[in-house]
Formats: structure tokens, sequence, C-alpha cells
């Protein structure tokens, strides 16, 4: 079967042509390299990340300030309050945390960390991308049709998001359910691709235990996400045939059942958060072995832990529900599974302290990020496990510890774990170094007042307060006396946080052009991806490597580097 | 790269688990494609035990005989996708293509026999909005048909390289991804065509 394919016999390179000159459309926009994808996502993402970000800005505001104009934008009414918090959560989960943490590091790292020169199929990966595009073209025109964006809550949930005459965007909430679909079908497309490329073309010699952690948590994310996203994608299209033609899938009026959806919405939705969770974890896992120069903590331990809380994410997703009215006989069963779910997540995050121990730590930017990572993961972990009890969640469940614990999860996630990729493989991509003394302000003016945001919104919550209102001024009776400032102190750290991502970004711009130029390897690190040419060039290697050992032998008595590529062959 | 050029990387003729890349990747969209109809169904089924008394009145409207004709057309054209697939592993192209073309015809008729069928139930009023189960009706089958016509679609590209001798490890693919959208029809048949008792 094989011989049938037109495979070049040796596996060189001379045969590709890439020497030719290309033009901009079609070295950067038509590319399938596996490395431009990851990049189309990766800016695609981060311009998401900024809209997302301006988003919350002006509902914050509205909080802070009610009725009162927002500079920049002015007067939020309650449509559009509705609209803007919709396409915050939207827009930072399926287009920020989605394509930056698994298409673009993914497609960046797979190859180049299991020593292949491209994806299995490059022209799927490219229509991956371009249907992802599509995705987001038809979800930025949503804010401008008459109505609005989509005003029905990022979950979506029916009758609100069936109904026009209940979410009062009759043209913003089909064009929701399409993007969203859209964006599924192009992941789908790239996981499938990341999967076949991890199975079948890594280099010989690496084993299934000498894959970097990061790439097999990016694997097992697709693996979960390919598993529960589909009927969550055929459920969606009940819902536009809902909102559009007048079926009765989910009206309860009409013999539907609008509970259908929240068991369609979170069996995608939960084990999607470990599909976001797991790649910043392995960008974690990868990052701190490197700046403790010591060997990762029970490799196979945490593999088979991460197989676990794969298993498990797929039995926790009625949690979700405690309030939505479901049995409470099976709020036990999930409550039981929610807290059993944290303990895999747990192990995790004692394997990242147990490398640290005796490690000689550098405090790097990368560095700083990950151990950041840890310590506020942990936060929006332990108080998840507050959630996760059907009881306690009762009386949480719609104030403003959810939306704490929510985000004190996702900013490690999207946020973070994002910054600590970037940092550490930017000399990588741009062949290039970030300006180190602006990286670590961007950082600590960006994780003391990411922190000042949200522990307020604890705080709020504790006291009942009360999450999906829009003007506390309109409900004197559920606003608790002396609480406004929490909400003043949330939205100026906000503010600060905001301003605070500029210089990153001029940064991150300018040392594309001007930044020190970087070595093969700067961090001295042992993955196969240090050892081709920064930025890579097409085809990545002009001899594919072979490897020899796992990815994290640092510091191996009697050598005389404290490192050892996987590709150095043993004397 | 532009498509006339395209050259497939060294990483698509690797294989180290012994599987070929295309065919690992069939399977693995096969397994995607088993939750969206397993979502489905598992819907369906809900409904059905939430709303027994609906379902018995409405599926003695759906056609047997339509869905038993259809039913045999299926199956018929997968075992010709066998056929295909053996001439394509003993590396006669021209045969495999036209078993593939055989194929191709029994999906034509088996979408000429669903479009017979559902225009006669929707001349009498039996139309998507009316109630769940004909919305799960039109829903469920109309996704297999969708299915049916990517599947034949492809099968005509497949087909078109088999007869040139080119590719021939897709004929396999191809066939591993119709007895699935057959499989799944031996799912629908007996859930809307002939269990209709409450």
């Amino acid at each position: 079967m094989e011989a049938t394919t037109s495979a070049p016999s040796a596996e060189s390179h001379d045969s590709h042509g890439h020497h030719q000159e290309q033009s901009f459309v079609s070295k950067y926009l038509l590319s399938t390299d596996h490395k431009v994808i990851g990049m189309q996502y990766m800016f695609t993402g981060l311009a998401m990340a900024i809209i997302g970000g301006l988003l919350a800005y002006v509902f914050r505001m509205q909080l802070a300030y009610p009725g009162e104009p927002v500079p920049g934008y002015g007067v939020v009414t309650p449509n559009v309050y509705n609209s803007l918090v919709t396409m915050h959560g939207t827009i930072m989960i399926f287009w920020v945390a989605m394509p930056v943490l698994i298409a673009a590091f993914g497609n960046f790292l797979i190859p180049l960390m299991i020593g292949c020169d491209d994806m299995v199929f490059p022209r799927i990966n490219r229509l991956s991308y371009q249907v992802f595009l599509l995705s987001t073209i038809i979800l930025l025109a949503s804010f401008f049709v008459p109505g609005g964006a989509f005003g029905g809550a990022w979950t979506s949930y029916p009758p609100l998001s069936a109904f026009p005459e209940y979410n009062l965007t009759p043209l913003g909430a089909p064009l929701w359910v399409v993007a969203v679909s859209l964006e599924f079908i192009a992941f789908l497309l790239g996981g499938i691709n990341f999967i076949t490329t991890l199975m079948n073309s890594r280099a010989k010699g690496m084993g299934m235990f000498d894959i970097p952690l990061v790439c097999w948590m990016i694997i097992i994310a697709s693996i979960l996400f390919m598993l529960s996203v589909g009927p969550l994608i055929a459920g969606a299209v009940l819902l536009l045939f809902d909102q559009t033609i007048g079926t009765h899938f989910y009206d309860a009026n009409a013999g539907g059942d609008p509970l259908v959806w929240q068991h369609l919405f979170w069996f995608f939705g939960h084990p999607e958060v470990y599909v976001v969770l797991l790649p910043a974890m392995g960008i974690v896992a990868d990052i701190i072995p490197v700046f403790a120069r010591k060997k990762f903590f029970g490799y196979k331990l945490a593999l088979f832990t991460v197989f676990g809380t794969g298993i498990l994410s797929f039995v926790v997703w009625a949690h979700h529900q405690f309030v939505s009215g479901i049995d409470p006989r099976m709020s036990n069963l999930f409550t039981v599974t929610t807290l059993l779910i944290s303990i895999p997540i747990a192990e995790l995050c004692f394997l990242y302290i147990a490398t640290l121990y005796r490690g000689s730590i550098e405090f790097s930017v990368p560095m700083l990020w990950a151990l950041s990572f840890v310590a506020s993961f942990l936060m929006g972990g332990v108080t998840g496990i507050h959630l996760g009890a059907s009881g306690a969640d009762i009386f949480f469940h719609d104030t403003y510890f959810v939306v704490a614990h929510f985000h004190y999860t996702f900013f490690p996630i999207a946020i973070i774990g994002v910054y600590a990729g970037i940092t550490y493989w930017y000399p990588k991509i741009f062949g290039r170094h970030m300006n180190e003394t602006v990286n670590k302000i961007h950082f600590w003016t960006t994780f003391i007042p990411f922190n000042l945001i949200f522990l307020p919104l604890f705080l709020l919550g504790l006291a009942g307060q009360h999450r999906r209102i829009y003007d506390f001024t309109n409900f004197p009776q559920l606003s608790g006396e002396n609480l406004q400032h929490l909400r003043i102190v949330a939205t100026t750290s906000l503010i600060i946080m905001l301003i605070a991502q500029i210089p990153f970004i001029i940064n991150f711009f300018w040392s594309m052009f001007n930044g020190k130029k970087a070595e093969k390897n700067p961090w001295k690190a042992n993955t196969l991806e240090w050892t081709v040419d920064s930025p890579p060039p097409h085809g990545n290697w002009p001899e594919l490597p072979a490897v020899y050992r796992g990815p994290y032998e640092y510091s191996v008595p009697g050598r005389k580097d404290d490192y050892w590529p996987q590709n150095e062959p043993a004397k | 790269m532009s498509a006339t050029t395209f050259q497939r990387p060294i990483a698509t003729t690797r294989s180290v688990t012994g599987i070929s890349t295309g065919k690992l990747a069939v399977w693995w969209i096969l397994a995607s494609e088993v939750v969206i109809f397993g979502g489905l169904l598992v819907y369906f089924m809900l409904m059905r035990l939430h709303h027994g008394a609906i379902w018995m009145a409405e599926s003695q409207h759906t056609r047997m005989e339509a869905g038993a004709i259809n039913t045999f057309v299926l199956l018929t054209s997968s075992l010709f996708a066998v056929l295909a697939h053996q001439a394509a592993e003993s590396g006669d192209g021209k045969k495999a293509a036209k078993f593939l073309w055989y194929t191709i015809g029994g999906a034509i008729m088996f979408l000429c026999v669903k479009a017979w069928e559902w225009t006669g139930e929707i001349s009498h009023g039996y139309v998507l909005t009316k109630n769940i189960f004909w919305g799960c009706y039109y829903c469920i089958t109309g996704l297999h048909g969708v299915h049916v016509v990517a599947g034949a679609i492809i099968m005509g590209f497949v087909a078109k390289d088999a007869a040139r001798g080119k590719d021939l490890q897709r004929v396999e693919c191809i066939g591993i991804y119709w007895h699935f959208v057959d499989i799944i029809w031996l799912f629908l048949f007996p859930l809307f065509y002939t269990s209709t008792a409450g």
C-alpha cells in the first residue's frame, strides 16, 4: 500500500523545491507549512484576545459605574450588556484558548518535537485554518447585524437562545450557532491531523514514553475534543433549526426538552475545560524541567494521570446543572465524580512542585509564567471543590463566586499558559529574543492585577451577589451594602491589566525584527525543536533526526553538560 | 505552494503504527462520527421514551417499503466497495474504479428513493416542523443523507484517480467510510421504519 504513494525513497528534502521564491500570499496565506499555519492561528487568536479583553472592559465599567457612559464606548444598554458578556465568553474560550493553545502550539510544536517535516495532511491543515477564519469572520460580522451580536450567554441555553423574543438578537443568535459549529469543524480537521501525525510520524527511535509531555497533552486534548464535540455539533444544528425554521427540539411547549441542550452542551463543555487545560499544563510541564535543570518528576505517572483525567472528564458534565432541575440523585453521582477529578489534577501540580524540589531554578520569564500558572490554577482548582459539591453549589451557583472560580481556572490556561508558551518558544518561532526586562515588567503588571480582579469577585460571591445582573442599582434588594467598592477595585485592576499588555504587544512586534538573534538552543533544552535552526526552515531539518532518549534528561551525573539532547547518540 | 506542485511531506509516508496514515485518519474520523450520530440517536431514544404516544401515532406514516429498498441498495453498494478494495489490493485500478462507480450508482439510487419518499411525506403534511418525531426523522435521516452525498462525491474523485492507477490505497479508505455510512443506516432503519409500536 505504501508503495503506491509517490514517496521519496530516501528521507531527504531535495525534491521539495522550497528554495524557490514565493509571493507573500502563497508563503504566508496559502502555505501548507505547519509552522505558518500555527502562526496564522496564533495571530488570529491573539487579535481575538484583544477584542475579548476590550469587551470585558466595557461591561466591567458598566458594573463599576452603572448607567454612566463608558469612555470610548458610550452608554451600555441591557441588550448590549448581554451581547458583550456572551461574546466575551465565546471569544475567549473558542477563539482564543482553543486556537492559540491547541491549534497554534500544536501545529508549530508537534512536527518539530517528534522530528518530522510537516503534519501528515498539510492541505487538510490549511483547510482547517481557512474554515476557522471563516468562522471568525462570521462571529465578528454578527456584531454589525440588526439587533447586534448574540445575547443569550455563551452557554446558549434554550429557550433563551432559541427565541428572538427572549434574547432580542434575531440575527446574532443563528450567526453565533453557525460560527461556533464551523469552528468546531475546523478543530476536528486539525485534531485528526494532530493525532495521526503523533501516532504515525514520530522520528526513528522515539517510543511512546520519549514524546515531550506537551505533545502528549495536546494529543489527548484533541482526542477528548473529538469524542465530545459531535453531539454538540448535532445539537447546534437542531438549535439552529429551532431558531430559524420553527422546529421544536428544545421547546417544552411543543414536546421538546430544553434540558437536552444543557446535557449536549456540557457533555462537550466539561471535557472542553480539559481540552484547553491540558495543552497549558503541557507547556508548563515542558518549561519547568528546563529552568529547574532537573528531570521531570514522574513522567509516566503524569501521563497516566492525564489519561485518567481524560476518561473522568466525560462523566462530570452535569455538575454544571445542579440548579437546572436535574434529579437530585443524579447530582450525588456527579458530585462524586467531580470531586474525584480534582485528584489527578492536584497530582499533576504536585509533580510540578516535585520537579522543582532541589533543582537549580532560574527565574526567567517563561519560568515565571509557568510557576504563576501552577499557583493560580491551584486557586481555581480548590474553589472548584466548593462548586463540585452539589449542596454548596446550590448556594454559590448564581453568584460571582462561580465567575471568580471560572476565571481562576481559565485565566491561567488561556492567558498565563499562552504567555508561558510564547515567551519560551519565541526565539524558535521568530529566530530572535524578546526584551527580557519589558517581559518581566509585563509579567508582574499582568499577574498582580489579575488577582486583584478576581479575588474581589470571590468576596462578592460569598456575599451572595448575583452574577447575571446588569445594573445593581435597579435591584437594591439583591445588592449587599458597601460592596460596590469591590466591583470598582476589580474594574480598575482590569484596566491596569489591559494597559499592561501594550508594552508586551510592542515588544512582540519590535523583537520580531530588531531583537537579539537567537541561536539554535538558547535555553539549553533537550527536545527536538531546539535542534533545528531558529526560525526553522520549510521542511525543518536537512536530515530528519533520530531519537535516543527521553525528553527530560537534565543534570545527568557524569556528563559535562547539564542537558542531553534527545537526538544525541550515546557514546 | 500551489496545488499543482504540492508534494506529500515525509511525515505522510511514515508509519510507526504499521497502519497507513490515510487509514488511521479515516478511523479517527469515524470515531468522531460515531459520537455525532450517537448524540442524535440518544436524543431520539430519550424523546421516544418520553412521548410514546406521539411516536406510535406518527411512526405509522413512515414508508417501510422505501426504507427496506434503501437498506437493500446500501448493502449492495457496500458489497461493490469491498470488490473495489479487492481489485485495488491486486493492483487493478481500472477494475477498482469500475466497482467504485457501481457503488456511486447505489448512492444515487438511495437518494432517488429518499427523494420520492420525502416528497410523499411532505405532500401529506408530515413536515419538519410538525412535531418532535418528524423533526428527528428529517434531521437524522437528512444528516445520514448528507454523508451519502459526501461519500459519493469523494468516491468519484478516488475512482478517477484509481482508474489511472494513482493512490490506490484510497480505495480502502473510502470503502471503510462507506461501510460506516451503511452501518448508520442499519441503526436508522429499525428505529424509524420497523419499530412502529409504542
